[in-house]
């Protein structure tokens, strides 16, 4: 088994343990866009210093673990085009379907929510068929 | 100032896995995307991997009444799929290929994800600014039974 798939599944494990911490301990679904979207758009603002402390966290953490690793690149493209499409589509799609792989996809597949597996199979076919479409055919990433 | 700490500790465990499974890397995301390329698997097991502390933490779950900070706990999941949920998923869908970037990573990346990265969170703020009128607009045009 290659060494990427281990630290998948340790990272899998410790995201996993992230939103039984969470549920468990607060009561609420770790999901990162509701938790960045609440904060956004005001809906969340009667729990700003929870969220804010979790997206503190969820920054702060790869600082900590960056000098165990050497140099990190995350080969994101530089074409801002393309950036600002995404995080366009990003940003409306995860708060008009209410979740995304965090939410969506760890903490609803895994209570076996209808709407969790919709909207996954969704984001996944829609992602693949989109790298299919702008990558193989068009050409653009 | 109990629920502050789990929420820095649960915002710590998901940024460190997100780091460690290599999640902040755009082309492992794309790579489990392109079927047709060189497909890496990675975002499977990390998936997977998720599934096993959440799958018990909901079994847990059903035993309690409140959470350990005394908080409700999240209601039973609601069944209705309606348009939102679809159409959504889809444009999410897309822009996370197009990037690979969806919203834990990019929080989770931010000190060493470049203008590329900043570039991408303002649109995603934007996104998030306007989804409330255009969710709105959605429920008028097919309204809720």
């Amino acid at each position: 088994m290659p060494i990427d798939w281990i630290w998948g599944l340790i990272g899998g494990l410790l995201i996993g343990t992230g939103g039984a911490v969470y549920l468990l301990g607060n009561g609420r679904i770790m999901g990162a866009s509701g938790i960045i979207g609440g904060l956004v758009d005001g809906s969340g603002w009667s729990t700003a210093a929870e969220r804010v402390v979790f997206l503190v966290g969820v920054a702060l953490l790869p600082v900590l673990l960056m000098p165990f690793y050497g140099a990190v690149d995350t080969h994101i493209t530089d074409n801002y085009a393309v950036l600002v499409a995404a995080g366009l589509l990003v940003g409306v799609g995860t708060r008009i379907a209410n979740g995304c792989t965090s939410g969506h996809g760890v903490c609803g597949m895994s209570r076996l929510s209808v709407r969790g597996i919709v909207a996954t199979c969704c984001y996944i076919l829609a992602g693949g068929l989109g790298v299919v479409l702008f990558r193989h055919i068009l050409g653009v990433i | 100032m109990a629920r502050l700490i789990v929420a820095f500790l649960a915002g710590g465990l998901f940024g460190a896995g997100l780091f460690v499974s290599g999640m902040t890397d755009t082309t492992k995301v794309q790579g489990w995307l392109d079927v047709f390329g060189a497909w890496d698997p990675t975002l499977a097991f990390v998936m997977g991997g998720a599934m096993i502390p959440m799958a018990i933490a909901w079994l847990i779950r059903s035993r309690r009444t409140t959470s350990v900070t005394g908080l409700a706990l999240p209601p039973a999941p609601s069944k209705e799929i309606d348009g939102k949920l679809i159409l959504g998923s889809v444009m999410f869908g897309i822009g996370w290929g197009l990037v690979g970037l969806c919203p834990g990573p990019s929080i989770a990346s931010l000190s060493y994800g470049g203008s590329g990265l900043y570039v991408f969170l303002a649109a995603m703020i934007g996104g998030m600014l306007i989804a409330p009128m255009l969710r709105a607009r959605l429920d008028r045009a097919v309204p809720a039974e």
